[in-house]
């Protein structure tokens, strides 16, 4: 086999690259990793002219863990551990995509139940992942209180989740074929007595902050990305829906019975930092929308697991009469169900956008990968396009609302 | 010549005096607002030294001091150590023309005035001062050798200069009327109508708006705390302080507050003046601290619900509005002088 050896005209691109008068008077400051405002670990390299952005380099890595392969080491059922861990604050809407993208490798469905309790809680974590980006976005720009405030509220609703699922915070309560167990007794009761009172915060949360000239001074015209560009970049979730582009994974490839409900996609079309922050506040609006009809349908019982034999424990009475019956208990409880030979894509739309889930099964009782699209992630790579000539004071509020979660973005 | 021996005694009796209440006032300051914040945020705030957490100033001072003393390798020393100084001091001087009320008759003592010093120029003395503080923090920010602390610096020498003009320009329409700079004699010629015959209410509300923002900027507080924006310049011009340093910038920005609500207080609320105050002198010192409070809760107030300008809107504002306003104040102000009083 003949080498051919490859030419770099290395000399002559120097040449062509025409010298920048200003070199010397910028000033390159590094933003994080440890800095209050990058939400996590995010460090971003800034080339300035006084307080000009000039440059804006994003660097990451800061908080990968190698979450993508440690799911290859897990079986299927306990890969749901790690899932709710990448992106923190939306760890059901990530189990849930986990859970439904090796329901279609199955193929089997999670019984109603089931599907009405994930979204009433993938909608109450999607609620809680916004405060607490209502909270540290307002934080950004200067205004303490709402952080306060969202906290209170967001706090409320973590005990809901403890209630129902035993943790605040890492729930992993979506599993393979439905739910850990059911909700318990009054759970339903209580969060439809909860609700209201939440609405009544948004309407504060309206005066606080959005209402506020010197925040909508801050956030108007600032952050543009066209609509084009939101589209060439992959954006999605909140971020290419405040650049005027209608799109939803809840309404263009309905899941968990999304089709069933009855809820709007708030849509701005003014590219910037305000239009995100607008659909943000109405999409919570929307998911308390969600949340009430989920409650109405949760009020009927029934099973909350899929009762295929690969996912449900055999009866104990069963067990006690047939010996295949305890064979089959022995190697589910010890080895873990097999899935069949394939590969799926399965996305869903998180609080951040897009979560897509690509597995490949080469049939045993572990995944052979899992690959995590995630929002975080690629909302992160258009950062530059949207602070290159802004104020350093607007990268801040830039960051805030595209609305990264380090570990969305390193895994 | 000879030196008065009484004299000297009585000013250094009210120097002593005048700095340890200011620096209770200041200590509480810090109390206040990070309770007053509590509150308004949800929350308790400090509450565990003492009865209610009123300890709580002490035990930061001897954790402050207790502090290991730190300076940045790649610091200018001198300059670093100076800085804090600088800040502090000036900020501490313009205490002896605070004029706490009026003439009042202690006993043992005799007639005493509740300031350490009037003097023709007070004003501009104070002024003089305040202005002196930007070095602190221009040359905190140079000394450093941090880039978020040189632009902390940049912005609020930026800043404070801008906002010193409308600040200066916003008070003519008060000295107009006043006819003094002495801060002792401003204050007498607001006693009128039973002691309600101050500036805000006479003439000067525009004069009194404008001096209260270009204070707030003047002092680096929300919403115009730019220089030490946390989220983006982490602590700004202190990001690099640390220990007693630190605390000497704290203590020197709570300063220019109470300096600034002293002047907003003296020159637009009549100071020590207000119903009663002719026949009981004693309430003069009440109704001026009263005053000064309600401007510090103010701050406290703001801090807890406004957001931060940006560079450019913050200069924006200064040069294209709050200037023009105040020149126009002094139109308007002259005028007034000349037909109404």
């Amino acid at each position: 086999m003949q080498s051919k050896e490859i030419v770099v005209p290395t000399a002559s691109i120097t040449a062509l690259r025409r010298p920048d008068p200003l070199a010397d008077q910028r000033m390159t400051m590094s933003l994080g990793p440890q800095h209050p405002s990058t939400h996590g670990v995010l460090r971003l390299e800034l080339v300035l002219d006084g307080e000009t952005v000039v440059e804006a380099r994003p660097d990451i890595g800061y908080l990968h863990t190698g979450m993508e392969k440690t799911m290859e080491k897990e079986k299927w059922q306990q890969v749901v551990t790690i899932t709710c861990r990448m992106d923190y604050l939306n760890s059901m809407g990530n189990d849930l995509g986990y859970c439904l993208a090796v329901e279609k490798l199955l193929d089997i469905e999670a019984p109603e139940r089931a599907r009405n309790i994930r979204v009433l809680l993938t909608e109450m974590n999607r609620i809680t992942s916004h405060l607490v980006w209502w909270g540290t976005h307002g934080m950004d720009i200067g205004a303490m209180t709402a952080f306060f405030y969202a906290f209170t509220e967001r706090e409320q609703m973590l005990d809901f989740f403890e209630m129902a699922t035993g943790a605040r915070f890492h729930q992993s309560y979506f599993i393979i074929g439905g739910c850990r167990w059911d909700l318990p007794g009054d759970f339903v009761q209580q969060v439809t007595d909860f609700l209201p009172g939440f609405e009544k915060f948004l309407d504060e949360a309206k005066k606080l902050v959005t209402g506020n000239r010197i925040f909508q001074r801050r956030t108007k015209g600032v952050g543009r990305i066209s609509k084009q560009d939101a589209i060439d970049w992959a954006l999605s979730g909140p971020t290419i829906r405040g650049s005027g582009v209608n799109w939803d994974i809840r309404k263009s490839e309905p899941y968990s019975g999304y089709d069933t409900y009855d809820f709007d996609v708030p849509v701005y079309d003014g590219c910037d930092v305000w239009s995100r922050y607008l659909v943000r506040m109405d999409e919570m609006r929307e998911s308390v929308r969600i949340c009430k009809q989920a409650l109405v349908r949760l009020k009927d019982p029934g099973p909350v697991l899929s009762d295929h034999p690969k996912l449900k424990l055999p009866e104990r009475d069963l067990m006690k009469q047939h010996i295949d019956v305890m064979i089959h208990h022995f190697l589910l409880a010890s080895e873990g169900f097999t899935v069949p030979i394939g590969e799926v894509y399965f996305p869903i739309e998180s609080a951040r956008g897009e979560i897509g889930y690509y597995i490949v099964s080469d049939g045993k009782e572990r995944p052979w990968r899992v690959r995590v699209r995630a929002p975080s992630f690629i909302n992160l790579a258009a950062l530059p396009k949207m602070v290159e000539g802004q104020l350093l004071a607007d990268v801040v509020a830039v960051i805030g609302s595209i609305d990264i979660v380090l570990g969305d973005v390193d895994r | 010549m000879s030196i008065d021996v009484g004299f000297l005694l009585e000013a250094l009796i009210k120097i002593v005096v005048v700095f340890h209440i200011v620096l209770i006032i200041l200590a509480y300051t810090v109390y206040a607002e990070r309770r007053v914040l509590a509150v308004i945020q949800n929350r308790l705030g400090p509450n565990r030294v003492g009865p209610q957490g009123l300890l709580q100033p002490f035990a930061d001072l001897l954790k402050f001091i207790f502090k290991e003393e730190l300076v940045p390798l790649a610091a200018n020393k001198w300059l670093y150590l100076l800085a804090p100084l600088v800040a502090l001091v000036p900020a501490f001087m313009t205490m002896i023309v605070y004029p706490f009320g009026g003439t009042v008759n202690l006993p043992w003592v005799g007639e005493i005035d509740l300031v350490v010093t009037h003097f023709n120029v007070g004003l501009l003395y104070v002024f003089a001062m305040t202005s002196l503080g930007v070095y602190g923090i221009v040359i905190a920010g140079w000394a450093s050798n941090s880039k978020y602390s040189l632009l902390g610096g940049l912005r609020s020498s930026a800043q404070m200069v801008s906002y010193e003009l409308a600040l200066s320009l916003s008070v003519i329409g008060a000295l107009l009327q006043a006819g003094s700079l002495d801060l002792v004699e401003i204050v007498r010629a607001q006693g009128g109508f039973f002691g309600l015959g101050w500036h805000i209410f006479w003439f000067q509300p525009l004069g009194f708006f404008i001096f209260l923002i270009s204070a707030i900027a003047e002092t680096n507080r929300i919403p115009f705390d730019l220089p030490e924006a946390e989220t983006e310049l982490v602590a700004g011009f202190h990001t690099e302080y640390s220990a007693m340093k630190f605390a000497l910038f704290f203590l020197g920005e709570y300063a220019n507050m109470l300096t600034a609500s002293v002047l907003a207080t003296v020159l637009f609320l009549g100071g020590w003046q207000g119903p009663f105050v002719d026949q009981f002198p004693l309430l003069g010192p009440v109704y001026f601290l009263g005053k000064v409070f309600f401007f510090i809760f103010l701050y406290i107030w703001l801090r807890g619900t406004l957001p931060r300008f940006r560079y450019d809107q913050l200069m924006n504002f200064g040069w294209k509005f709050l200037l023009p306003a105040a020149l126009f104040n002094i139109v308007l102000s002259a005028i007034v002088a000349l037909f109404a009083l």
